[in-house]
């Protein structure tokens, strides 16, 4: 095989879109937080942090955030699989169930909370 | 990566854990109902429980940030290993004031 073809085959690899979407999701976290601390940081002024957050609550800007939200749960539950595979010695397939189940329980868990408050 | 950056990227990435499943908790809750300056500055205000959270949140996330950036620019750039090692480093400065100074605002301001 040559040595595209071994590219090729390894991108077709679940491991290769895992470790894709661990480390796209990871940058998008790491640009969206500088503006995250910039904008709690206007809590400083009163009404600057009043306007920005109630800015937050157009449709798009739900949107942008949920994104976020499922970035960091994504970037999570990677996270989550990689340490099982290195300090667990678990197999690939093992860590990606335990990232599943780990997702699910936090879903459910999540859950629960949005109707308990 | 070097051992000392793939030692403190697990670190943080295990402090974590607690850390991230408290906040996405704590979004889902906080977002019902839309979200309101008065509703988030009610929950931090004076709160040295939120405030060393978030310490060490900030602290863990600018680290992993900053390495986790510093690996992507190595692989993903024409940039060296200097290069990159020094943008990692100011991304963990520059967040470790922001978030310092969010922290600030939230709780003592």
């Amino acid at each position: 095989m040559s040595i595209d073809g071994i590219t090729r085959a390894s991108r077709a690899h679940p491991g290769f879109v895992a470790a894709l979407v661990h480390r796209l999701s990871g940058l998008a976290l790491a640009l969206f937080l500088p503006m995250h601390f910039l904008v709690l940081g206007l809590a400083l002024e009163a009404d600057s942090f009043t306007s920005v957050i109630a800015w937050t609550n157009q449709p798009l800007v739900k949107i942008s955030e949920a994104l976020m939200v499922g970035a960091l749960a994504v970037h999570f539950a990677g996270g989550v699989r990689l340490l099982a595979v290195e300090f667990f010695g678990l197999t690939r397939a093992q860590s990606v169930w335990i990232a599943c189940a780990f997702a699910f329980g936090l879903g459910v868990g999540v859950l629960f909370l949005m109707r308990a408050f | 990566m070097t051992p000392i950056s793939y030692f403190l990227q697990r670190g943080t990435a295990m402090l974590m854990v607690p850390l991230i499943i408290t906040h996405l908790a704590l979004i889902i809750m906080a977002v019902q109902g839309g979200l309101s300056a008065e509703e988030i500055l009610a929950r931090t205000r004076g709160s040295m429980l939120w405030a060393g959270f978030y310490g060490v949140f900030v602290f863990a996330a600018s680290i992993h940030a900053g390495i986790g950036m510093q690996t992507i620019l190595r692989e993903w750039t024409p940039l060296g290993r200097l290069a990159s090692a020094n943008i990692g480093h100011m991304l963990i400065t520059v967040l470790w004031i922001l978030g310092a100074r969010a922290i600030y605002a939230v709780v003592w301001a």
